[in-house]
């Protein structure tokens, strides 16, 4: 089978090549594109690519093979990244993927037999000050518990990606990164409480706590 | 304690919907480029950001001024602006912030900086992992175009600026400048060999800077106030501004937080953090991301003499120490990014120290042998230590190795890994011996703190 990209995919494509001086600059972004639209990069795709950017089968493949997130094999319809690095890990990135691994039936660098999930161990995913947390496809999920997972995977077997998303991920709650700017927001929502404790605020004065206290609040 | 400041990267965090241009418009967003681009000269501004003592806010804490001024533009060349948002260092999640609530900020930055370095295209290199920050500065990029900032005339000035998201694919590796610059070319993420360095022959062959997206964005803030008034903002000389400091781990109130450059980690950890966990002790902190050297809060700052940088804090334990690019350095660790991760005392050190060289050895790009092989034989020594199979040489061999890292490789990943395994073992060695001797038991992990919060048992 010999893959080529939707017109509309072609069309970024040439716009991409636009943005560069070289032409093989174009790499990363052509093999995204390849792979949102057949969900890995299967050798048809790399020749598709070394194709259109006239370069090798190999250049392309050694590219492919660097990046963790290009698949060089077919993976379930939603991939789950755990992240098990050491800020998540004092917040209980091991339980968070234990608790996978058994939801999922499969342990991770695999995919559950159903095909719904593929489990991947993910190094740091720069969302330390909200551990333990997880990627599904594009999206992060934070301050995590077993519970609301449950919900998170629960929402995606049964709703799909896009809906969980909408409904569980950090980013849903901070609006569609595609929403316009252009024109006069009408009544505008409050700020979510993410975006608030975000924004810098002077520290309340708070001094540690006389010994005897037991921190309540973390319990 | 803490005098309230007054936020500045982090201004718009809280103005709803702040992404959109017209709300961030309104809360003074592109005021200060449309009056930079139409009154000012570019050798003016180059001048503010080099009063301004602008610490490069990646890592390294270059100072972002005197990079500016290495380019030498020669006939027939084109200056490129590349921003480093390949943000992935264990610990570190403020940039983050910067491109999801406040994206116009960083555009504004990169238009400024584009004017004064007499660039016309900036790259921003975005890891792959962060789909919505992508397509959160996509739009930002459009809109501004539409309206008129960015593109052929910005503001009506004869200067084109581009900028350009290019999207990473998964590899800490790319975010050393010029591994970042190879991936940006579409080649796999092998740093190359300096010099040449960037800002003679960075991407495409051009003179290029790379830029943290936190030192970009401050910009904008400069200009306004002027480098001066904005340097003196931080409490330590050489090291001006406000930044964003990170906090993970075992505090209360995990996150992000704008200060001054040079408050203490102890008032990041009590004040800004809310303190520890459940109020159990401090046991150690990895102060600006997991490159930089543990610190141990019952250590005392060794600098009798009145010559010594750190002596006016002689005596005093290290988290005492304000956080700044020199004061950091001469205490044998680095500010790194500021994002600090905190362990309490359930922790156990050699594990700790297990999980970071884990990450190292996956990341490793495997050009230089003294880093592939390496960052392998720590995590091996490491797994023989704790699964109790280890001997007390071996504590030796982790710093032996360590050393035949260090300086030995093209890019100063190796020295990123061994420099926190030598703290580890300098400030915990105890720990290491003990578990030479009996292993770490079984079942030892970091997380008995939250354990039950995660699980959702009381």
């Amino acid at each position: 089978m010999v893959f080529a990209l939707t017109r509309e995919r072609e069309q970024r494509v040439d716009e991409i090549l636009t943005r560069y001086p070289e032409r093989r600059a174009a790499l990363l972004p052509v093999l995204w594109l390849c792979q949102r639209q057949n969900g890995w990069i299967s050798p048809e795709v790399v020749e598709y690519v070394s194709d259109r950017l006239e370069l090798s089968t190999a250049t392309v493949k050694g590219v492919v093979t660097f990046y963790t997130m290009f698949f060089d094999e077919p993976v379930g319809e939603n991939v789950v990244w755990v992240c098990r690095t050491l800020s998540c890990d004092l917040r209980g990135g091991k339980a968070i993927q234990d608790h996978l691994e058994q939801k999922l039936g499969c342990t991770a660098g695999h995919t559950s037999a159903d095909g719904k999930f593929t489990l991947l161990k993910a190094e740091c995913l720069a969302a330390c000050g909200q551990a333990p947390m997880v990627q599904i496809n594009d999206y992060y999920y934070e301050n995590l518990d077993v519970e609301r997972l449950d919900r998170i995977i629960d929402a995606h077997a049964s709703k799909g990606g896009e809906a969980a998303a909408a409904e569980f991920s950090t980013f849903a709650r901070f609006g569609s990164p595609r929403q316009s700017g252009a024109g006069p927001t009408s009544a505008p929502p409050p700020p979510s409480k993410e975006a608030v404790r975000l924004a810098s605020q002077p520290p309340p004065p708070a001094p540690m706590p006389p010994s005897g206290d037991t921190g309540d609040e973390d319990s | 304690m803490s005098q309230p400041i007054k936020p500045l990267l982090t201004a718009r965090y809280g103005i709803a919907e702040s992404w959109k241009l017209a709300n961030a418009e309104a809360a003074g967003a592109y005021r200060v480029a449309r009056q930079a681009l139409t009154t000012r000269k570019p050798a003016e501004l180059r001048e503010e950001v080099k009063k301004a003592n602008l610490r490069g806010r990646g890592g390294a804490g270059f100072p972002a001024g005197v990079k500016w001024g290495f380019l030498n533009k020669q006939e027939g060349e084109e200056i490129y602006l590349v921003i480093n948002a390949d943000e992935s260092e264990p610990g570190t999640f403020k940039d983050r912030s910067i491109m999801d609530l406040d994206p116009h900020r960083l555009v504004e930055g990169a238009i400024i900086s584009c004017f004064a370095i007499d660039a016309h295209v900036a790259y921003i290199y975005v890891r792959g992992e962060l789909a919505f920050s992508i397509g959160r500065l996509e739009q930002a990029i459009a809109d501004a175009r539409t309206a008129g900032y960015l593109g052929e005339r910005p503001f009506g000035i004869d200067h084109s600026i581009q900028v350009y998201i290019h999207s990473g694919a998964g590899a800490y590796i790319c975010g050393e400048e010029t591994a970042l610059l190879n991936s940006l070319e579409g080649r796999r993420g092998e740093p190359r060999l300096k010099p040449p360095f960037p800002a003679v022959k960075g991407a495409f062959g051009m003179p290029t800077i790379v830029n943290n997206v936190e030192t970009i964005a401050s910009v904008p803030d400069i200009i306004e106030m002027g480098g001066d008034a904005w340097a003196a903002l931080g409490r330590l000389p050489g090291d001006g501004g406000q930044r964003i400091y990170g906090v993970s781990g075992h505090v209360k109130n995990p996150g992000l937080f704008e200060a001054p450059v040079g408050i203490t980690m102890r008032e990041l950890i009590d004040e800004y953090a809310g303190g520890m966990l459940g109020n159990r002790p401090l046991k150690a902190v990895i102060p600006g991301g997991s490159s930089t050297p543990v610190l141990d809060p019952h250590r005392k700052v060794d600098a009798p003499n009145a010559d010594h940088p750190l002596h006016k804090w002689h005596g005093k334990s290290e988290i005492d120490v304000p956080m700044g690019v020199d004061t950091y350095r001469a205490l044998g660790t680095m500010l790194g990014t500021c994002c600090a991760i905190v362990m309490d005392d359930t922790v156990n050190m050699v594990e700790a120290c297990r999980n970071l060289m884990r990450f190292y050895k996956h990341e490793s790009c495997g050009q230089c042998t003294p880093c592939r092989e390496g960052t392998g034989w720590l995590v091996d020594v490491l797994d023989n230590l704790c699964a109790g199979r280890g001997k007390p040489e071996d504590v030796d061999l982790l710093v032996n190795i360590s050393n035949n890292m260090m300086g030995n490789t093209i890019c100063a990943f190796a020295d990123g890994t061994a420099m926190p395994m030598l703290g580890m073992v300098q400030k915990f060695r105890d720990e290491f011996m003990e578990a030479a001797i009996k292993g770490v038991p079984d079942g030892v992990r970091h997380d008995d703190s939250v354990r039950s919060i995660v699980m959702g048992v009381a």
